[in-house]
C-alpha cells in the first residue's frame, strides 16, 4: 500500500530536474546587515519622478502590483489560471470570468469584482488569498481602484515596445544649463531638477584618472600618468585620456572580465568529476574582439553562430565556443540524455539572460507566470541549440566534442612559415632539372638488365644457427633453414668477399615453399622480425653501419630498427609476406683491402614473437659509391626502369623521377633530409596545438519535443525552431538556425538586445543599471530609473553600428560620470542607492581588480595578454580536500599545482577557475562560481575579506615589493608615504593621514630593529626575490605600512 | 463546464482548500487554520538576527548540526530492518516491486537483480525498542534520544544532483544551501564567528569517486556572505586567519588602528556608510583571529570528553570524531549551522567490509555528540541530523556471493535520524515494503524534511524567500509539508 503522499505528491518520484530550474544567476547587490533585501518592490521604485506621480501610468504604477500579486494565478500561464481570469492582457481581463462576473469594468471601480475582492475583509473572499503570503498595501488598493475608475488602460510591457529615440530635454529648460557636457547629462539633469536636486561638481583629476583607469582597464594609473594628466593644459585632456585608456590592450581584458561571467567561462567542466578543459583560445578571442572594437552585432553573431557563417575563419569558429562554456558532466552512472538536455537548457537560459534580459528559464516546465512567454516557445528556442554533435556524458579528461584544432597566433605564424619552407623545397625537388635528369638516365642504364652487376653474392664459408636449425647452401647462393625452428634465433655467416672495397651489405629474404606461409620468415604467418644486424671484418673487427634501407617495412617495424642497437626493436614485413624483400646496410666507412676480405655477418632475431626468423636469405656486397642506388629496387620501379623513357606515360615518368630523386640521388639527399626535418618540426607543433570546444551543426538535425514539466524523458508535442510570438519574427531571409537566431537578436526590430546591452555597460560604468535588475527586463524586473535615457542610449548604440567603445566613451565623458563621490546625509537619505545620479557612486572593486592592483603597485604584475590559465598562490589542499580519492589520477585538474615565476603574477582573469572549488580569495570578494551565467555580481563587505587582504601571501608579498619601491624611490619617511599614496590611491595624503602612517612606521621600525628575525620572517613571504641591498628593519616596517594602504577602504573602492 | 459552480467553489475558501488539501495545499491549509500567522507574528520569542523581522513560530532549535553521510549509507544494512528479506535472499527482485524504476548507468546493463538480505544482526534498543544494526552499537545506545525516519525519498539517483538536492532543495546548481538560508534568515548568535561553518572528513569505506562541491554550502543567488565558511584542520582553520610571520598581535593591532583611523578620515570626506561597515568588519576579523583558534583548540577539552567522542590524534577515523566535538563547541558559542561532510558511503562493491569500517569511523562520535549535547543541556536547542543523499538498492550490484555484495544508489526510500531541537525522541517514523524498496507509510520527501527543519527553527518554510529573476524563491521550492509527527 502506497502512502497518499507518494501517490498524489506533485513531486513525482522520477523528476530528474526540479520544476523551477535556475536560469542565469545574478548576485544581488547587498551589504552586510542590510535589510533592504526583503522590502517590497514598490519601495525600491523611489527613483521615479515625483512630478509624474499624479497621473496613473500602467507600466510604472500598476503592472508590478498585478504582476507581483495576481499574475501567478491570473497571468500568462494557462496551466495555472484560476477562474478563467487573465489580467495581463486588457481584452482578456475585461471578458466575463468563468462565473460570468466581470473582474474589471473600466471607469467603474465600484462594479468591478477585482476591487470588491481586493478590499474585502473576508479571508474567504479577499484577494490575493491568504496562502499566497501576499498582501496589498492600502496605497496599492487605492491605486488599483483609481486606475479602474480612470478607464483601466493597459500598456505593452515597456521593454517589448521598440525603443524610439526620445528628444533630449532642451538645455534652455534646465536650471544648471552649463553642467551638461553630453546628451546623457541632459536626461540626468532634467530628472535631478524634477526631484529638486542638483548635480555634484567634477571630481579632481587624480580621482578622475584613477576612476577611469580602473573602469576602462581594471588597473590603477601609474604616478607618472597621474602627473601628466594633472598638468595637461589642453582643453580635451580628459577625452585624450579616455582615448588612450581605450586603446590600451588592457581595455579588452577589462571588458572580457564581464563577459566571462556572462559566458560562464571556467577551466573545468563542473559537476561531479570536474575535470579540466581548455578554452584559452576562446578567451583570447573575446579579449581581442573588444580590443579591435568588433561591433556588438558581429560579436553576437560570431559567438552564437560563427561556425555557420558562409566561409567561417578559424577565429569565428573559435568564437562559437561561447555556447560550449556550460558545465559538462561525466559522473559514472549518470544518464546521458538527462545531461544533454541540461546543456541545451543552459544555452537557452544564457541567451535569454545575456541578450534578451528575460527569465526564459521559467518556461522550461510551464508557461511564464509573468511574461508573455510560453513553454512551447522555450522548446522552440531549445531547437536552435539542439543540433550539435555532442555527448551527454563527456569531458572525462579534457575538452569535449565537438572540437577544433585552434593553434595560437604564435603557432599559426610558425606553421605558416614552415608550410612556406616545406613547399619551397617540395617545388624545388619536383621542378624540371636537366642535371638531375641526366644523372637519373645514367642510373637507369646501370640498373637495367645486362648492366654489370652491382652486387657480388657472398658464398658462405661457415654457417651457424644458435637455435640449432639446419642451414643449407642452395645453388643461387642463398641459405635455407630447416629442421629445428627455435623461438629466437641468431645466424652467423662467415664469407669471403671478392671485392677489395665494400661500401654496403645487402640481405635478401626469399620465400620458399617449405615454409608454413611460404615465408620468407619461419613463423606461422611468414613474417620475421630481424632485431639486429652486425658486421665484422677479419682485418678491422667490428664494422659500424650508418644507414639501412629496405624495399618494404611493416608499420612500426622500420628497417632502421635493425641497426639501432636495441634488441627489442626490429625490421618486419607483414603483410607483404610470401614475397622476396631486400635490405641494404651501408657502412659508416668503406672497407678497403688489397684482396678479398673475410666478413662475419650476424643476423639476430630476438623479438617477443616466436619463430620470427628469416628461413631463406642471401647476402651480397657492393663497392658502389652510391650504395643506396644499389639497393634492391621495388618491383614496380624495376618494371619502370625496364621500359624505355620514350615508351613511358607521363605519370610513369613522374613516378620514376620522384623515386630516383628521393631514394637514389646522393646529391639530393641533404635536401630531402632538410624536408624531413621541417615536416617533423611541423608535426611537433601540431601535436601541441590546443583544441577549442566549438559549435557545429549536424547534417541531420535532431527532432525537438516539448518536454513535459521539463523532464528530459517526457516528450510532448514536436516543435520547430522559432522565436517567441510576443517579439518580432526572424528577420526576412534569415535561416531557421542559430545564425538566424543570432541575426534576430541584433535585428533593429527586436526591442530588447540594444537596451539590455546598453544597460549592462551602464551598470559596469555607474555600478547599477538604469534597469537595476539587469538580468530581468520582464514584468517582475524593475522599471528603468531613466526610461528615456535608456532608450536614447539603446538607439544611439544600435545606430552607431553597435559601437561599444563609442557607447562607453559617451558614458565616461559625461558630467554625470565626472562628479565627486562624496555624499551628504540629506542626499543619502533621499537617494541611498544613487539611482538619481546626483553624485558618483563609490563601488567596491571587483575581486580581480583588487589583486591586479596589488600586483601592479608592488611592481609584480605580468601584463602579457592572453595565454593559458595559471595557478597563483592558494592554501594547500583545497582541491584535494574536496576531490581527494584514490582514483583521482583517472581525471585531470584534481590537485592544485601552483605556478612559479611570471605566471604567479599574471592578471587575475587568467587564474585557473575550478568550478567546484573556485579560487577562494576571489569567491570571498563575490566572484561567482561560474557554474551558470552571471550578469550582476554582489558587492559584499565581510570580515573574511579583511583576512584575505591582511594575510594572503599574495598581498603580504605585494606589500613587501611595494615597500622596496618606496625605499628605492624616496629619501624621507614623508616622501615615501606620499609616493605610496600616489601609487595606491593616485593622490597625495593629507597631513592627518601622513601623521597616522608616520606614527605606525616609526613604531614598527623600532619593533623590527629590535627583532631582526621577525623582520626576516615577514620579508620571506612570497617567491619574488627580496632586494638584499635594503635595510631589513626599514623594509619590514615599510611593508607593514604598505599593507595598511592595500587594506584601506579607499584602496579597494573605485571612488 | 459549469463555470458558475467553479466560481462559487473559488468563493468558498474552505471548499477550495478542502479540494486541494490532498495535494499541495496541505501546508496552506495548516496556515489558514492558524490565522495568527498572517496577523501579528509570534513575538514571545527573541528576535532573529537575520532578515526575518520575527520568528513565525516559537523556535525549538537554535542551532543545527548536520552530519551529512556523503555517498548514501545503506538503509537496508543499518536501520531498515526487514526479517522477511532473508527469505528472498538471492531471488530476483520482483517486477511488481521495482515497477520500472530507472536505474543508474552502472547497473542498467545488469542481467539479474538478486535481492540481498543484510549479513548483519539487528536488535531492538532502548525503551522505544528501535531496531538498529549491530554495526552501530553506540548509536543504538542513544536510541531513546533520536527519531529514526525510514521513509525519506528523493528523485535523484546520482551523487551530484542528489547531494545538491538535499542541501539546496534543487537538483540543479545555483540555489542557496540550507545553512545559507538560515544565515540569511536568522543570522548568527555570535558576532565573533560566522553563522555557518563547514567541516569535511573522509571515511575508510569507499575512497574513490566521492567528490563534494563548494556549492553544497554555497549561497546561490543570495548574498555571498551567507555561504558556509569551511573550517580546515591545518594552521589556518579559516583561510588566511593567521597573521603572516613577523607580525605579532600588537603589530596587527597597531596596523588595524591605523587603518581604522584612515578609514574614519575617509568617512568624513565621503560620507559613505559603507566605510563604517568596513571598519566594523576589520574589527570582527581581528576578533575572529582569537575566537576561531579558541574554538578549535581541543586542548581545552577533558580527556574524558576526547575519549567519549573517540578523538583519535592519528586521524584513522578520517577526522570525523574531531569534527563532531568541534561541532559541539561551535553550537556552544552560538554558531547557527554546522555542516559536517563525511565521505565514503558509496559502497557499490565490497559493501560488507567497507560498511564495517565506515560505521566504526562514525558510530561512536555520532552517539557521543548526542549524549554530550544532552549532558550539557544543549540538545534541546540543537537539532542533530544524520544521513546521506539517498539509500541503496536491495538488489546486489555486481555478483552476489556468500560473503560479498554491493548496492547501487536508491532514492525511493532511505533512512535518516534526527535528534534534539524539538524532535520527538524515541520515534521510528515511516515504513517501507518488505524489500526496503518502496515506501508504504508516511513518506518524507526532501522538501518535507527541509520544511520540518525550518519549522523547528521557528520559520515557516513558505515565508522565507528571496526574490531572484522576478520570482520569490524558497528552500522548499513550491512544495514541502512539515512532518508534524516528528515534532515533540
Amino acid at each position: 500500500m502506497m502512502s497518499t503522499h507518494q501517490t498524489t505528491s506533485p513531486h513525482l518520484p522520477l523528476i530528474p530536474i526540479s520544476p523551477f530550474p535556475r536560469g542565469c544567476k545574478l548576485r544581488v547587490l547587498a551589504i552586510v546587515f542590510s535589510v533592504a533585501l526583503l522590502l517590497p518592490a514598490s519601495v525600491s521604485r523611489g527613483a521615479e519622478p515625483a512630478a509624474a506621480k499624479n497621473a496613473i501610468d500602467y507600466n510604472r504604477d500598476v503592472r508590478h502590483i498585478l504582476s507581483n500579486n495576481c499574475f501567478k494565478c491570473h497571468g500568462p500561464d494557462a496551466g495555472e489560471r484560476k477562474a478563467g481570469l487573465r489580467l495581463d492582457l486588457r481584452d482578456e481581463a475585461l471578458k466575463p470570468t468563468e462565473s460570468g462576473v466581470p473582474a474589471i469594468v473600466p471607469g467603474k471601480a465600484a462594479e468591478s469584482e477585482l476591487v470588491r475582492r481586493v478590499f474585502s475583509d473576508d479571508p474567504e473572499v479577499r484577494m490575493p488569498p491568504a496562502d499566497s503570503n501576499k498582501r496589498l498595501s492600502d496605497a496599492e488598493k487605492d491605486l488599483l481602484r483609481q486606475w479602474i475608475d480612470d478607464g483601466a488602460e493597459w500598456q505593452q510591457l515597456w521593454s517589448f515596445a521598440p525603443p524610439r529615440r526620445p528628444v533630449p530635454p532642451e538645455i534652455s529648460t534646465l536650471k544648471h544649463a552649463d553642467w551638461p557636457r553630453t546628451m546623457i547629462d541632459r536626461f540626468v539633469l532634467a530628472r535631478l531638477e524634477a526631484e529638486g536636486l542638483r548635480p555634484s561638481p567634477d571630481a579632481d583629476r587624480p580621482t578622475l584618472i584613477r576612476r577611469l583607469s580602473l573602469d576602462l582597464t581594471g588597473l590603477p594609473p601609474a604616478p607618472a600618468d597621474v602627473d601628466a594628466f594633472v598638468h595637461d593644459k589642453s582643453a580635451d585632456a580628459y577625452e585624450q585620456l579616455v582615448d588612450r585608456l581605450m586603446s590600451s590592450p588592457h581595455y579588452g581584458e577589462r571588458l572580457a572580465l564581464e563577459w566571462l561571467d556572462a559566458a560562464r567561462f571556467a577551466d573545468t567542466h563542473g559537476y561531479h568529476i570536474d575535470s579540466g578543459r581548455d578554452m584559452t583560445r576562446w578567451r583570447e578571442w573575446v579579449i581581442d574582439a573588444f580590443n579591435r572594437n568588433l561591433p556588438f552585432d558581429q560579436f553576437t553573431i560570431e559567438q552564437l553562430a560563427g561556425d555557420l557563417l558562409p566561409v567561417p575563419t578559424l577565429e569565428q569558429r573559435i568564437a562559437s565556443g561561447f555556447n560550449r562554456n556550460h558545465m559538462i558532466n561525466f559522473e559514472g552512472g549518470a544518464i546521458p540524455e538527462e545531461y544533454h538536455t541540461a546543456y541545451i537548457v543552459d544555452r537557452v537560459n544564457t541567451t535569454g539572460t545575456v541578450w534578451l534580459g528575460l527569465t526564459i528559464g521559467c518556461t522550461q516546465c510551464h508557461d511564464h507566470k509573468f511574461d508573455p512567454l510560453t513553454q512551447k516557445e522555450f522548446y522552440q528556442l531549445f531547437a536552435f541549440f539542439h543540433n550539435v554533435p555532442e555527448n551527454g556524458l563527456d569531458g572525462s579528461k579534457g575538452n569535449a566534442a565537438p572540437l577544433l584544432a585552434a593553434p595560437s597566433r604564435e603557432q599559426q605564424r610558425k606553421l605558416e612559415q614552415l608550410a612556406a619552407e616545406i613547399s619551397t623545397i617540395e617545388r624545388e625537388l619536383t621542378a624540371p632539372n636537366a642535371e638531375f635528369d641526366r644523372a637519373q638516365a645514367e642510373w637507369e642504364n646501370a640498373s637495367r638488365k645486362g648492366a654489370p652487376p652491382l652486387w657480388a653474392t657472398l658464398a658462405p664459408a661457415e654457417l651457424g644457427s644458435a637455435g640449432g636449425a639446419t642451414l643449407a647452401k642452395l645453388d643461387d647462393g642463398s641459405v635455407l633453414a630447416s629442421g629445428a625452428n627455435p623461438a629466437t634465433e641468431t645466424y652467423t655467416i662467415v664469407a669471403e668477399s671478392s671485392l677489395k672495397r665494400v661500401t654496403a651489405v645487402r640481405l635478401e629474404v626469399l620465400p620458399d615453399d617449405s615454409f608454413t606461409a611460404k615465408g620468407p620468415g619461419r613463423s606461422i604467418n611468414g613474417n620475421f622480425v630481424l632485431t639486429e644486424v652486425r658486421l665484422a671484418s677479419g682485418a678491422v673487427g667490428d664494422v659500424m653501419l650508418k644507414a639501412a634501407s629496405a624495399d618494404f617495412s611493416q608499420q612500426v617495424y622500420p628497417i632502421a630498427n635493425a641497426i639501432d642497437g636495441e634488441p627489442r626493436t626490429g625490421w618486419a614485413i607483414h603483410p607483404e609476406v610470401g614475397k622476396p624483400h631486400a635490405a641494404v646496410f651501408e657502412l659508416a666507412e668503406p672497407l678497403e683491402g688489397d684482396g678479398p676480405q673475410r666478413l662475419t655477418i650476424v643476423l639476430d632475431c630476438q623479438s617477443q614473437f616466436g619463430q620470427h626468423q628469416p628461413g631463406r636469405f642471401r647476402l651480397s656486397v657492393t663497392n658502389s659509391p652510391d650504395p643506396r642506388g644499389a639497393s634492391a629496387l621495388p618491383a614496380r620501379i624495376v618494371e619502370l626502369v625496364a621500359v624505355a623513357d620514350t615508351e613511358r606515360s607521363e605519370p610513369q615518368r613522374a613516378e620514376l623521377r620522384a623515386y630516383y630523386r628521393e631514394h637514389v640521388s646522393s646529391a639530393l639527399r641533404p635536401r630531402f633530409e632538410a624536408l624531413a626535418q621541417l615536416r617533423e618540426e611541423r608535426a611537433q607543433i601540431e601535436k601541441r596545438v590546443p583544441t577549442a570546444m566549438v559549435m557545429q551543426e549536424m547534417t541531420a538535425p535532431r527532432e525537438t519535443f516539448l518536454l513535459v514539466r521539463g523532464q528530459y524523458d517526457k516528450h510532448g508535442e514536436k516543435v520547430e525552431a522559432g522565436v517567441p510570438a510576443s517579439l518580432p519574427p526572424l528577420p526576412a531571409g534569415a535561416p531557421a538556425n542559430r545564425l538566424g537566431l543570432a541575426q534576430w537578436l541584433v535585428d533593429p526590430a527586436q526591442p530588447l538586445t540594444a537596451r539590455v546591452i546598453a544597460n549592462r555597460y551602464w551598470q559596469m560604468v555607474f555600478g547599477t543599471g538604469l534597469v537595476k535588475t539587469s538580468e530581468d527586463f520582464g514584468s517582475q524586473g524593475e522599471l528603468p530609473s531613466h526610461p528615456e535615457l535608456l532608450d536614447w542610449l539603446a538607439v544611439e548604440f544600435r545606430e552607431s553600428g553597435w559601437n561599444v567603445k563609442q557607447l562607453l566613451r559617451m558614458m565616461v565623458t559625461s558630467s554625470t560620470y565626472r562628479q565627486i563621490a562624496a555624499v551628504t546625509p540629506e542626499l543619502l537619505a533621499q537617494d541611498p542607492e544613487n539611482r538619481l545620479l546626483a553624485r558618483s557612486s563609490r563601488l567596491r572593486l571587483p575581486a580581480e581588480f583588487i589583486r591586479d592592483q596589488a600586483l601592479a603597485v608592488g611592481g609584480l604584475l605580468d601584463d602579457r595578454i592572453g595565454g593559458p590559465s595559471v595557478s597563483p598562490y592558494q592554501p594547500a589542499g583545497l582541491w584535494e580536500e574536496l576531490m581527494s580519492r584514490e582514483d583521482g589520477a583517472n581525471w585531470t585538474a584534481q590537485s592544485y599545482v601552483q605556478s612559479h615565476g611570471a605566471d604567479l603574477y599574471r592578471r587575475t582573469m587568467y587564474t585557473f577557475w575550478k568550478r567546484t572549488s573556485p579560487p577562494p580569495t576571489l569567491s570571498t570578494f563575490d566572484a561567482p562560481d561560474r557554474e551558470t551565467c552571471t550578469v550582476r555580481r554582489a558587492r559584499t563587505n565581510t570580515p573574511l575579506q579583511a583576512l584575505v587582504l591582511l594575510n594572503d601571501p599574495t598581498y603580504v608579498e605585494a606589500a613587501r615589493k611595494l615597500a622596496e619601491r618606496l625605499l628605492n624611490d624616496g629619501d624621507s619617511t614623508d616622501e615615501r608615504i606620499v609616493f605610496a599614496f600616489r601609487l595606491v590611491l593616485a593622490r597625495r595624503p593629507s597631513d592627518r593621514e601622513l601623521a597616522v602612517l608616520r606614527r605606525v612606521y616609526d613604531k614598527q621600525l623600532a619593533v623590527y630593529r629590535a627583532d631582526g628575525d621577525a623582520a626576516r620572517a615577514l620579508l620571506s613571504v612570497g617567491e619574488a626575490p627580496r632586494d638584499e641591498t635594503l635595510n631589513l628593519a626599514e623594509l619590514a616596517a615599510w611593508a607593514t605600512v604598505s599593507s595598511m594602504l592595500l587594506n584601506l577602504d579607499e584602496a579597494v573602492t573605485r571612488g | 463546464m459549469n463555470s458558475q459552480r467553479e466560481y462559487e467553489r473559488l468563493l468558498n475558501r474552505r471548499h477550495f482548500f478542502g479540494r486541494t488539501a490532498t495535494g499541495i495545499g496541505t501546508a496552506a491549509l495548516a496556515s489558514l487554520v492558524n490565522e495568527r500567522l498572517f496577523a501579528a507574528d509570534v513575538d514571545e520569542s527573541p528576535k532573529p538576527h537575520g532578515v526575518l523581522p520575527a520568528f513565525h513560530f516559537a523556535p525549538k532549535a537554535k542551532h543545527v548540526i548536520y552530519l551529512f553521510m556523503s555517498g548514501g549509507p545503506s538503509h537496508i544494512d543499518l536501520f531498515d530492518y526487514k526479517p522477511q528479506l532473508k527469505a528472498h535472499h538471492g531471488e530476483e527482485l520482483p517486477a511488481s516491486v521495482r515497477m520500472g524504476q530507472r536505474v543508474t548507468g552502472m547497473t542498467a546493463g545488469q542481467s539479474t537483480f538478486p535481492c540481498v538480505a543484510p549479513m548483519f544482526q539487528f536488535s531492538q534498543h532502548g525503551q522505544c525498542g528501535a531496531w538498529v544494526s549491530e554495526l552501530l552499537p553506540n548509536i543504538a545506545n542513544v536510541a531513546d534520544e533520536i527519531a529514526i525516519v525510514r521513509s525519506l525519498h528523493t528523485e535523484a539517483i546520482n551523487h551530484d544532483p542528489a547531494t545538491t538536492f538535499i542541501q539546496t532543495g534543487s537538483q540543479q546548481p545555483g540555489r542557496p544551501s540550507l545553512g545559507a538560508w538560515l544565515s540569511y534568515g536568522l543570522g548568527s548568535e555570535n558576532q565573533n564567528l560566522p553563522a555557518f561553518l563547514v567541516m569535511i572528513s573522509q571515511g575508510s569505506g569507499n575512497k574513490t569517486d566521492q567528490p563534494i562541491f563548494s556549492r553544497l554550502w554555497g549561497s546561490g543567488f543570495i548574498p555571498t556572505q551567507h555561504q558556509g565558511v569551511r573550517l580546515h584542520s591545518g594552521r589556518d582553520p579559516v583561510l588566511y586567519l593567521s597573521d603572516p610571520p613577523g607580525i605579532d598581535r600588537a603589530g596587527r593591532r597597531r596596523m588595524l588602528d591605523g587603518v581604522g583611523e584612515l578609514n574614519r578620515l575617509a568617512q568624513e570626506s565621503f560620507g559613505d556608510p559603507e566605510i563604517n561597515t568596513r571598519i566594523a568588519q576589520y574589527e570582527m576579523a581581528f576578533r575572529m583571529q582569537a575566537s576561531v583558534p579558541e574554538l578549535t583548540d581541543l586542548a581545552q577539552e577533558s580527556r574524558e570528553t576526547l575519549d567519549l567522542y573517540g578523538v583519535d590524534e592519528k586521524g584513522t577515523d578520517g577526522g570525523f570524531a574531531r569534527n563532531c566535538l568541534l561541532a559541539r563547541r561551535m553550537v556552544e558559542r552560538g554558531v547557527r549551522f554546522v555542516q559536517l561532510m563525511h565521505r565514503g558511503w558509496d559502497q557499490h562493491g565490497n559493501l560488507p567490509s567497507q560498511i564495517r569500517g565506515q560505521c566504526r569511523d562514525v558510530d561512536r562520535a555520532s552517539a557521543a555528540l548526542v549524549a554530550d549535547l544532552k549532558a550539557r543541556g544543549l540538545l534541546d536547542e540543537t537539532l542533530v541530523i544524520w544521513g546521506g543523499e539517498f539509500g541503496r538498492t536491495v538488489y546486489s550490484q555486481g555478483q552476489l556471493t556468500n560473503d560479498n555484495y554491493g548496492r547501487d544508489h536508491h532514492g525511493r526510500c532511505f533512512t535518516m535520524w534526527l535528534a534534539g531541537g524539538g524532535v520527538k525522541p524515541g520515534l521510528t517514523h515511516g515504513e517501507t515494503d518488505d524489500y526496503c524498496y518502496n515506501i508504504v507509510r508516511d513518506g518524507v520527501h526532501i522538501h518535507d524534511l527541509n520544511a520540518t527543519v525550518l519549522r523547528l527553527l521557528g520559520i515557516d518554510h513558505t515565508r522565507l524567500s528571496f526574490r531572484f529573476q522576478g520570482r520569490d524563491f524558497r528552500l522548499t521550492d513550491v512544495e514541502g509539508t512539515v512532518v508534524e509527527k516528528l515534532l515533540a
